[in-house]
């Protein structure tokens, strides 16, 4: 087959089969310079941007919420065409008919929507209420008539937290770049051929949920068609130039936000793809750089005002109002040559034309042979803005090829060929306390998992701990897959994916990605049970309520590989115990280190623990340490971080870092090449995730007591970045007190 | 060999080219009234440690040295007034092909130990506290006739120095002093960088903890124009 829009490229297998890597590499120009070629924003971009920054003041003042579409629930086509300043945009496309207004999506969970709206003084519409109450079971309602009662105590005393059973799951990248390349006709050809395959002579339970789902793809396909006409295009055939490339990309990803709310809806990996089309209308004289920069700041407009409507109460656990639109950006192919393209410069140029921001979730898949202006370019962005993560493509290429993208904060997955049931996340550290105390929660005193025996000794014995540690943990990583072979049943019946599915080859792989939190404490609590003494102190019970650490010990995040090894042998140990557990649909069990920001409300929940941390104070993000306890220098923690074992945490692990400007060199050129030898440094050595902030603690002082003057203030957290004013007082002061990386 | 050590930084960026890993020896023979490490003075307190206990710890971080080129700098304190030492961590770092600086106020007269040392030392970073002589001893209890003649030692070996001079507003500011400065590292001929650094009061808290009289009490960080001028006398590239 050859389309028309296709002139000029390289012939390749994609023209035949649906291979968007394929079309990549026989087409794309890999660029080696450095950010001199680009524009600035155009009069047009900076009016429209002020247009946005002016609804977000709104927005703001309207107490975080501008407007809620009450009375449909959302599909791909439900709303009509809506637009910020129609004459000024060059990407056109919102989730409901008005910018920043709020779909609702009830199939993940009627009660979550009621909430919602309740929580901004609305209400979904009766006819809507009825529907959902008494027709129509939602994910969140299915879950629930199948948990089974350990399940309940589980999720209930927080040792299994922010379970995707009562919302949507996310964390699947849809190959939005295919609409792009194929046009939607071609692709629901394949999809009806695959349809007609899955046809064998006995039809088994697997094989009929196949051709539900496939039935389903074809007619989200279809549906896309429906809501892009409403804007005027016509994407049953693929686009013809670089604007309706992004054009038809975001339409990919506008159906797939306006039919889904999920925890995490990424992009992809789109900036070089998309660069294919801009180098092709620039060779021909058809655009300009000033043109091509003006489409990319058009399309991250969209990226950053995609809204969902979530509780306060899930706001607070994630900070803000994230929606992970990571784009992954840059990485090198398999042979050799880089992928990093102008249009990788382009995205990230964005910090500059538009400011920064927290979304989208711009994340540089960084390698160590990356061309030197790319890193500069993206060190000096970081300096400048704090909004870049970066993850380690030497090491991802190795598993997931050259054409993954992350989904959320650290979770990589080939484009179109590979999706994750999302798990959350087990609290190990009160894990731990339920082995000392025999499975009764340290604040309740409830017996939570089954009867185990405590330990009665007055001080903790390290290897008698390690024992019941191992025990306890056969028990969560039993009951916390349960949960979500549960849980991703329910989402798959009454709330599946069918346009980002319909963006996937037929056969993929499924992950089931666990995770835990805690980490660091657990570690720390061995260090100390093993190098100095920790005395138990118990209420008249026989709960351990509080711990007395006696004498110095090893502190994790300082790399010493006393506690350090205790560390990766946790890690490891908890990844054998999920691997030996029945999945939902065949899924691969992998595992995360990573909080997010819930490391907060995870430490409220939990008591006191063995390394003399107090009841209720915060965790370490993700696989960061306690808050200043990593006291031997920037590059000792990092060490730390680059022995955890990605083979056993192939979900990620993320690791938070923060320093002064100052610490980083004298001046700006001696600091950005600090920043890339201090990447290029802790990429080599097999680490997987690092989020970089470059500020003084004072800014961020001030930032809380005058958020006024710092409306785009933006920071990385665990995974992800934060607009800071928007952060609830405990979290700001979260922030604040971590460990800020100084030296004079 | 044992060597005493104050601490370590493991991510220098401001001492010496790349990211660095900064040893601070312990003991100083001079009183700098604007010291910010007035804790690495005395030679009666510190940290003993080996040479390859050091080397072990360095070689952690050598990943972030070859990516940046940067090395390892030893300072203090006054690191000339443990040579020995230093000359056998650097020769055991030149085994590991690691780039090596020594952060000095060459206020020891130049021994065989110091030019032994010099064999194994890729850039000497050299604390001129001040061209005149008795303002030096005012400010450091010590005169600067060590320091230049190192200076000229350097020179003649042509080993690499970086010339660095901290900006005191109303002690080392004068325009006078700063072209007399100058016109002596003008005068040399191994000077790849000259160094303005602005002084702080970051390490007065030190002060107190030593009960000890502060004597720049009061004395302000120069202002951005204060810099500026001085960098103009100084030739550095603003």
């Amino acid at each position: 087959m050859r389309f028309e829009e296709w002139n000029n490229f390289n012939s390749g297998s994609w023209e035949n089969e649906v291979n968007v890597r394929d079309f990549i590499q026989k087409n794309y120009t890999p660029y080696e310079g450095d950010s001199s070629f680009l524009a600035d924003a155009t009069e047009k971009t900076t009016k429209l941007w002020e247009e946005v920054l002016e609804l977000y003041k709104k927005e703001r003042e309207a107490g975080g919420v501008l407007a809620i579409s009450n009375d449909i629930a959302s599909t791909i086509s439900s709303h009509e065409a809506g637009y910020i300043d129609k004459n000024l945009e060059e990407i056109v496309g919102l989730q409901t008919e008005e910018p920043l207004k709020r779909a609702i999506m009830p199939n993940g969970g009627i009660r979550i929507v009621e909430k919602s709206c309740e929580a901004y003084d609305q209400k979904i519409s009766d006819k809507l209420a009825d529907v959902y109450h008494n027709y129509r079971r939602t994910h969140n309602d299915g879950v629930f008539t199948a948990y089974t009662p350990e399940i309940r105590a589980a999720r209930s005393s927080h040792l299994i937290t922010g379970l995707p059973d009562g919302y949507g799951r996310g964390r699947i990248i849809g190959d939005y770049r295919r609409v792009a390349l194929y046009g939607i006709d071609f692709l629901v050809a394949k999809k009806k051929k695959d349809l007609e395959e899955l046809n064998h002579a006995s039809i088994t339970e697997e094989l009929v949920r196949a051709r539900e789902e496939h039935f389903d793809q074809i007619s989200a396909l279809e549906e896309l068609k429906v809501m892009a006409k409403k804007y005027g295009f016509d994407i049953s055939r693929p686009a013809k130039n670089a604007k309706e490339a992004v054009q038809w990309t975001y339409f990919g990803y506008l159906g797939a936000i306006k039919e889904q709310n999920g925890a995490a809806m990424s992009l992809g990996r789109v900036a070089s793809f998309l660069d294919i089309y801009f180098e092709r209308d620039l060779a021909s004289g058809v655009l300009t750089e000033t043109d091509a920069q003006e489409i990319i700041d058009h399309f991250v407009m969209k990226l950053r005002m995609v809204r969902f409507l979530r509780t306060p109460e899930y706001d607070a656990l994630f900070s803000g109002d994230p929606v992970w639109v990571t784009e992954s950006i840059g990485g090198m192919g398999i042979d050799g040559r880089t992928l990093v393209t102008k249009n990788s410069f382009r995205v990230l140029h964005t910090l500059e034309t538009l400011g920064p921001a927290p979304e989208p979730n711009l994340t540089v898949l960084w390698s160590t042979k990356l061309p030197k202006g790319f890193k500069n370019y993206c060190s000096k962005l970081s300096i400048k803005t704090s909004s870049i993560q970066y993850e380690n493509d030497d090491l991802m290429r190795e598993y997931w090829g050259d054409d993954y993208g992350i989904a959320c904060c650290v979770s990589a997955m080939r484009i179109g060929k590979q999706m994750q049931f999302f798990g959350a996340r087990a609290n190990l550290a009160k894990t731990l306390l339920y082995a000392i105390n025999g499975g009764r929660d340290e604040i309740s005193g409830k017996q939570v998992t089954d009867k185990t025996i405590p330990v009665t000794s007055e001080y903790l014995d390290y290897d008698e701990v390690w024992e019941k540690f191992d025990k306890m943990c056969d028990w969560v990583a039993r009951v916390y897959i349960n949960a979500l072979n549960i849980i991703h049943y329910m989402h798959d019946k009454y709330c599946y994916e069918k346009l980002e599915m319909a963006l996937h080859d037929r056969e993929i792989l499924r992950t089931m990605a666990c995770g835990i939190a805690g980490l660091s404490i657990v570690a720390d609590s061995f260090s100390a049970m093993k190098y100095a003494k920790v005395k138990v102190i118990r209420d008249a019970t026989g709960l351990a309520v509080d711990y007395k650490v006696e004498g110095d010990y090893p502190q994790y995040g300082n790399d010493d590989d006393r506690v350090d090894s205790i560390a990766v042998d946790i890690v490891k140990m908890f990844m054998k115990k999920l691997q030996k557990q029945p999945t939902y649909r065949n899924s691969k069990p992998t595992m995360s280190i990573l909080t997010i920001t819930s490391n907060v409300v995870y430490g409220k929940a939990t008591g006191t623990t063995p390394d003399g941390r107090e009841a209720g104070s915060p965790f370490g993000p993700g696989a960061n340490p306690i808050h200043g306890r990593d006291t031997h220098g920037a590059l000792a923690v990092l060490n730390t971080m680059t022995k955890l074992p990605y083979k056993y945490a192939e979900d990620g692990i993320s690791y938070t870092f923060a320093i002064i400007p100052k610490a980083l060199g004298r001046d700006e050129k001696s600091r950005v090449s600090n920043l890339t030898a201090l990447l290029d440094g802790y990429f080599s050595k097999f680490s997987h995730h690092i989020n970089v902030n470059v500020f003084d603690r004072a800014l961020l002082e001030d930032a809380m007591e005058h958020p006024e003057k710092y409306p785009q203030l933006t920071i990385r957290v665990s995974g992800y970045a934060v607009n800071f004013v928007k952060l609830t007082r405990e979290q700001q002061l979260d922030v604040i007190n971590r460990t800020i990386h100084e030296n004079i | 060999m044992v060597g005493k050590i104050h601490s370590f930084e493991t991510f220098g960026t401001v001492d010496g080219p790349g990211i660095r890993f900064v040893i601070f020896m312990q003991g100083c023979c001079l009183k700098c009234k604007y010291c910010h490490n007035r804790d690495t003075w005395s030679v009666h307190s510190g940290k003993m440690i080996t040479v390859e206990e050091l080397v072990k710890e360095i070689i952690k971080y050598k990943s972030y040295m070859d990516s940046s080129g940067g090395g390892v700098t030893v300072s203090g304190g006054e690191p000339l007034l443990q040579t020995d030492f230093i000359c056998e961590l650097f020769k055991e770092l030149k085994k590991h092909n690691i780039h090596t600086a020594i952060d000095t106020a060459g206020s020891i007269p130049v021994s065989y130990e110091i030019k032994e040392l010099l064999k194994y030392t890729d850039l000497v970073l050299l604390d001129i506290k001040h061209i005149d002589n008795e303002k030096c001893i005012n400010l450091t209890s010590a005169p600067n006739k060590n320091t230049l003649e190192f200076a000229q030692y350097l020179s003649n070996l042509n080993v690499p120095v970086w010339i660095r001079q901290v900006l005191i507003p109303g002690y080392t500011d004068d325009k006078f002093d700063l072209k007399r400065l100058k016109d002596f590292i003008d005068s040399l001929k191994n000077v790849e960088k000259i160094e303005l650094l602005p002084y702080h009061d970051l390490g007065k808290f030190k002060w107190a903890e030593f009960q000890d009289e502060y004597a720049l009490e009061g004395v302000k960080s120069p202002t951005q124009a204060e810099i500026e001028a001085a960098k103009a006398i100084l030739g550095i590239d603003l």
